[in-house]
């Protein structure tokens, strides 16, 4: 009870908790949650999402730091898009690898979260090294590049405006444009696009899939900008993977996914607070999280099962 | 040179290739069968804490069997949710690591005192095969190891003549190329996959519980560290044989090996690339081999 | 003389679908029973249940006079039955020899299943390359192997799905004449088939299913031609037919034109050889042939879905086109109804889309073409067969002002619905003025809908003169079956 109580505490307790704690935690759950989902409403697998946001944290952080003297939305700008254009080139490989070379996306971007990773742990022993060469860590980001807070005393940036923006464009381009309506059909059903709806499909999938490296790759500029000011390896606790249970439980709604990335945003700041006052390991939040993404896909499969059974019961009928 | 270098380098290939074998071994008789397991790492970081918890009770034997049961029971609740209920491979081996990183993190947090150090526990250190151990460069590289890799050498040679020789490691392979031509002569693919995965998933709780016992001697949340998803990289790397899978391992534990080294002598050499060689290396092998069909033909498909 | 294998009062469902009712086979020992029946009428479910593959609702199999009941395969395996697959069912990935050997148990010893292969294919003359794998053979290779193996599986009763479907003429002849060494030398085969004159020139005994019912059992003495026909057919034309259409106008130009067409597949096979064809608006053009005989691919050339080979082809910018697997090629199941009329035009939209207009659409379109559903954003799956199948005409038609191409409409639909899709072909062709191609495995219903009929077999296209309504159905059941 007491360790329930703390939960609550951490993630909605109190202003600080909500707008310095859960809400910041949410910011890059909520982009790159967003990046999940729209690959996935494609059909596309991409479970690299975290080798982007990595890649996309280098650039940014590559590009913000010669930015001092520039002016702040320039400089922003600058770097958001440096961010963004690594994920998307990031993903590109993987989606370049699939459509020359028939490579199952679930592996190749698995292969390049690896890469990334070790990308990033050489640029911060090497070119990125801060200067005196102690910490394996970059310099601080020009003042100039950094994002600015939403409310001031508070942790809260730009990030999760731009994420909620995001979302909102994700969930409009899907439901009311054409484009939209071909990431859907493809994901749905890639026989029926390409045979009844003459869609490109391999030009669909293409697509998709550098948009959500894109938006990875913002979700690493927003750390980098909003957040820690410098890159180091550790940047991401796993937030590529977090992704897809952020994603999954939204049901691939964009919309959803802005409610999930808060849910999981505060139930990793209330397990931090739990594991502080109640000392209990705030790793339950992540149990919590697994348990109710394999429900979901449990509960599914087998409602699946059913519609399966009955609509075979209904085969053949009077029309 | 040779010996103040090369050797003790071929001999950490050979020390961190061990457990990324065993995990690498587990996967390919997995995907051999059709089915890619991303919920290996859980395997393996569950298998960690068992063995350690199971050692603490009754010595290294008793870890070992520990962290296979372990890997065993993560792998029962992936095989249920892939083969029985159906869903999707990737999303389910994703979650059932989270689940597996989580819950060894709760358990290991609730039952030590976190502020103490972690409980350590002995390794099995190396033991050198008379006669062999005394060979030049062979000897110190391949017969001066703990016991955990000489069971690959008899599981290595097992699997691939299991694989090649027997008619349940044809049922295997047909099941992971094509399901439907298996069930026309009898063969339960279903019954094939659930035997695949469990087997990979103790393989995974071997390599978990190789680590703790062999080379760390205690228990670090998250100390699997991504080797499930390696195995699934050296599987591919290895092209799905047992041959590849093995020359594979090597290849990862080397640039483990080579990159540990060059940390430690402070050299300018950029030696986190190395870690990315086995990957890009991967990408490439990937790439090309299109047309030579390695892969099971029906991999990730339900 | 005794029995092989006697299937009695077996009945499968498919759900409520009946595949099999009271369906009964009694085969000989040392004799070639050939299976005969249109699409659709059992001939392939009831050897499934023979080879253990289905459980029948109901029924008994015997084999050699004792009762069996075959859980797998491996029961029927083990009784000496073998099967060669129309769709052949092996492991592309393994060589020959590792194919013969899969379903064993214990130790594999490839080199005596080598030499068990190679000892089989010398002494039944079927050439086979033990080391070779299943994706490196040509078709014939593929189908020797899979009689190869039912050898090796020491099979006495050889079921043989439309063995020569795949087969070039030569091929196919040699088959044929293996299939009677073996029979003579004490085996036992069963051939589905389609194609009379290979029954009637192989086979010692012959047996007719339809709809699910042997309708027909006997030696190859006491039958002739005719009497198959009659019988694979059902005789009169059976009830529940629409009336026949009304002569069409006959337009001055064509709208849909084929001249000298040729499609060659990838593999190089030719599946459509020199066709010429022309469609005039307002009416019905009715497409025969049995499996493989070039009929998808003159129906994707017409669409517009198939380029062809050689020739030339005439026809608006956009073609109709209904495909046979409605729910997978036409349809996105889990969508709206909305969201399946703005399928059709998913490729060349752009921009923002204006939902509330095509909800109107769909809405007006469900009035117009009389399909049941709750609503225009109601789920596709939702619907049933018949009216899915309306509303694919439905909207297939109000797509393209010239023309519509239609592949087996009524498949798994009754003959209520069927009815009421026929009415909206009819309609196209009447009212709409448009050039309507139609192809059914089912006689009755191009008989019942179409105003002249092409016949296909083997890739070769052909008018049956006198028109559909005034040919009898028993020339077009022997053109369809390559017996005229």
């Amino acid at each position: 009870m007491d360790a329930l109580a703390a939960l609550w505490d951490g993630a909605f307790g109190s202003w600080y908790a909500i707008l310095s704690a859960t809400m910041v935690r949410a910011t890059p759950l909520l982009l790159v949650g967003l990046a999940v989902a729209l690959a996935f409403r494609a059909g596309v697998l991409n479970i690299g999402a975290e080798g982007q946001l990595l890649v996309g944290a280098s650039a940014a952080t590559a590009v913000s730091l010669v930015l001092s003297g520039w002016p702040r939305p320039i400089a922003i700008l600058l770097m958001a898009t440096a961010g963004a254009l690594a994920g998307a080139g990031w993903a590109g490989i993987a989606a370049w690898l699939r459509r020359r070379f028939a490579v199952l996306e679930v592996i190749s971007t698995l292969m390049l979260n690896f890469i990334a990773a070790a990308l990033v742990s050489w640029l911060v022993r090497g070119p990125l090294q801060e200067p005196t060469g102690v910490y394996s860590q970059s310099a601080n980001i020009a003042a100039a590049a950094r994002w600015p807070l939403l409310i001031s005393g508070h942790r809260l940036h730009l990030g999760f405006l731009l994420g909620l923006l995001a979302a909102f464009v994700a969930w409009w381009v899907l439901a009311r444009t054409a484009v939209g309506f071909r990431v859907r059909l493809v994901g749905a059903s890639p026989r029926a696009a390409a045979s009844a709806g003459g869609v490109d499909v391999a030009r669909t999938v293409t697509g998709v899939f550098l948009v959500s490296g894109a938006l990875a790759g913002l979700a690493g500029a927003s750390e980098i900008g909003g957040v820690t000011w410098s890159l180091y390896e550790g940047l991401s606790p796993g937030y590529g993977y977090s992704a897809i249970a952020v994603a999954l439980l939204a049901r691939l709604d964009p919309r959803g996914v802005i409610v999930t990335a808060l849910l999981l945003g505060a139930l990793d700041a209330g397990a931090a607070a739990m594991q502080r006052s109640a000392q209990v390991p705030a790793v339950v939040g992540q149990v919590i999280v697994a348990t109710l993404v394999l429900s979901v896909l449990g509960v599914q499969a087998l409602r699946d099962r059913r519609l399966l059974q009955r609509g075979r019961t209904s085969a053949p009928e009077a029309a | 040179m040779i010996d103040t270098v090369l050797v003790p380098l071929l001999e950490a290939t050979v020390r961190t290739a061990t457990p990324l074998m065993f995990a690498a071994l587990g996967e390919l008789i997995t995907e051999r069968a059709g089915v890619i397991n991303l919920g290996l790492e859980g395997a393996i970081i569950a298998g960690c804490l068992a063995a350690l918890l199971t050692a603490q009770i009754g010595g290294v034997p008793l870890g070992f069997v520990g962290g296979a049961i372990a890997g065993l029971a993560v792998a029962a609740l992936f095989a249920l949710c892939v083969v029985t209920l159906r869903t999707d491979q990737v999303i389910t081996g994703t979650a059932v690591t989270l689940l597996a990183l989580g819950a060894t993190g709760t358990i290991h947090q609730s039952l030590v005192d976190v502020a103490a150090p972690s409980a350590a526990i002995e390794t099995s250190g190396p033991v050198a095969l008379p006669i062999l151990a005394r060979l030049p460069i062979v000897g110190p590289v391949l017969f001066d190891q703990p016991l955990a890799t000489y069971a690959l050498y008899l599981v290595v040679p097992a699997l691939a003549w299991w694989l090649a020789s027997t008619h349940a490691g044809l049922a295997l392979r047909a099941t992971g190329e094509r399901a439907e031509a298996a069930a026309a002569v009898g063969i339960a693919p279903a019954r094939v996959r659930w035997a695949a995965i469990l087997i990979g998933g103790m393989m995974g709780g071997l390599a978990g519980a190789a680590l703790v016992l062999v080379q760390v001697g205690g228990f670090n949340e998250g100390m699997s560290a991504g080797r499930g998803f390696i195995a699934i990289a050296i599987v591919v790397l290895g092209r799905w044989t047992v041959r590849g899978t093995v020359f594979g391992a090597l290849a990862f534990g080397g640039a483990f090996a080579l990159q540990y080294l060059f940390q430690t002598s402070g050299s300018s050499v950029p030696y986190p690339l190395f870690l990315a060689l086995p990957y890009v290396l991967t990408l490439v092998l990937l790439a090309v081999q299109r047309g030579e069909r390695s892969m099971p033909a029906g991999l990730a498909k339900p | 003389m005794a029995d092989a294998l006697v299937l009695s009062g077996v009945r499968h469902s498919f759900g409520p679908t009946v595949a099999l009712d009271d369906a009964a086979l009694r085969v000989r020992r040392g004799t070639v029973h050939a299976l005969l029946g249109e699409n659709g009428a059992g001939k392939s479910t009831l050897m499934r249940v023979a080879f253990g593959l289905l459980l029948p609702d109901r029924g008994t199999v015997e084999v050699d006079g004792r009762p069996v009941r075959f859980r797998t395969s491996a029961d029927a395996i083990a009784s000496g039955i073998g099967m060669v697959h129309q769709h052949f069912l092996l492991v592309p990935a393994l060589t020959a020899t590792e194919n013969v050997a899969l379903g064993g148990r214990g130790l594999l010893r490839l080199p005596r299943v080598v030499a068990r292969v190679q000892a089989l294919a010398e002494r039944s003359g079927l050439a086979t390359d033990p080391s070779l794998r299943v994706d490196r053979m040509s078709v014939g290779a593929q189908q020797r192997l899979e009689i190869v193996r039912a050898l090796a599986h020491e099979s006495r009763i050889l079921i043989l799905d439309e063995p020569t479907a795949v087969l070039t003429p030569e091929e196919g002849a040699s088959l044929l004449a293996w299939i009677r060494q073996f029979v003579d030398a004490g085996g036992t085969a069963i051939l589905i088939t389609h194609k009379l004159r290979e029954a009637l020139a192989i086979a010692d005994d012959v047996t007719v299913l339809r709809r699910g019912r042997t309708v027909l059992a006997g030696p190859r003495s006491s039958v002739d031609e005719p009497i198959l026909v009659d019988a694979v057919t059902g005789g009169a034309a059976r009830g529940g037919a629409p009336p026949l259409p009304t002569s069409s106008p006959r337009a001055t130009a064509p709208i849909l034109a084929l001249e000298k067409v040729d499609v060659i597949d990838d593999l190089g096979i030719a599946r459509l050889l020199d066709a010429t064809l022309e469609v005039h608006a307002g009416e019905i053009v009715g497409v025969v042939g049995v499996e493989g005989s070039g009929q998808r691919e003159l129906l994707r050339i017409l669409a517009g879905r198939l380029r062809p080979t050689r020739g030339r082809v005439i026809g608006p910018r956009r073609v109709g086109f209904v495909p046979e697997d409605r729910l997978a090629d036409a349809l996105v199941p889990e969508m709206t109804l909305t969201e399946n009329l703005l399928l059709a035009e998913a490729g060349t939209r752009s921009g923002r889309l204006d939902w509330d207009a095509v909800t109107a659409r769909t809405a007006s379109l469900l009035t117009s073409a009389d399909v049941r559903a709750p609503g225009p954003l109601a789920l596709a799956r939702e619907l049933s067969g018949g009216n899915q199948q309306k509303f694919v005409v439905a909207r297939e038609r109000s797509l393209s002002e010239a023309a519509l191409v239609v592949e087996h409409p009524t498949r798994g639909l009754d003959i209520g619905a069927s009815g009421r899709v026929w009415e909206e072909l009819l309609r196209a062709a009447r009212e709409h003025l448009m050039a309507v191609v139609v192809y059914s495995p089912d006689l009755d219903e191009v008989r019942a809908i179409a105003d002249r009929v092409i016949v296909c077999f083997a890739g070769r296209i052909r008018e049956l003169e006198g028109g559909a309504g005034g040919g009898d159905r028993a020339r077009l059941a022997r053109a369809l079956l390559g017996a005229d």
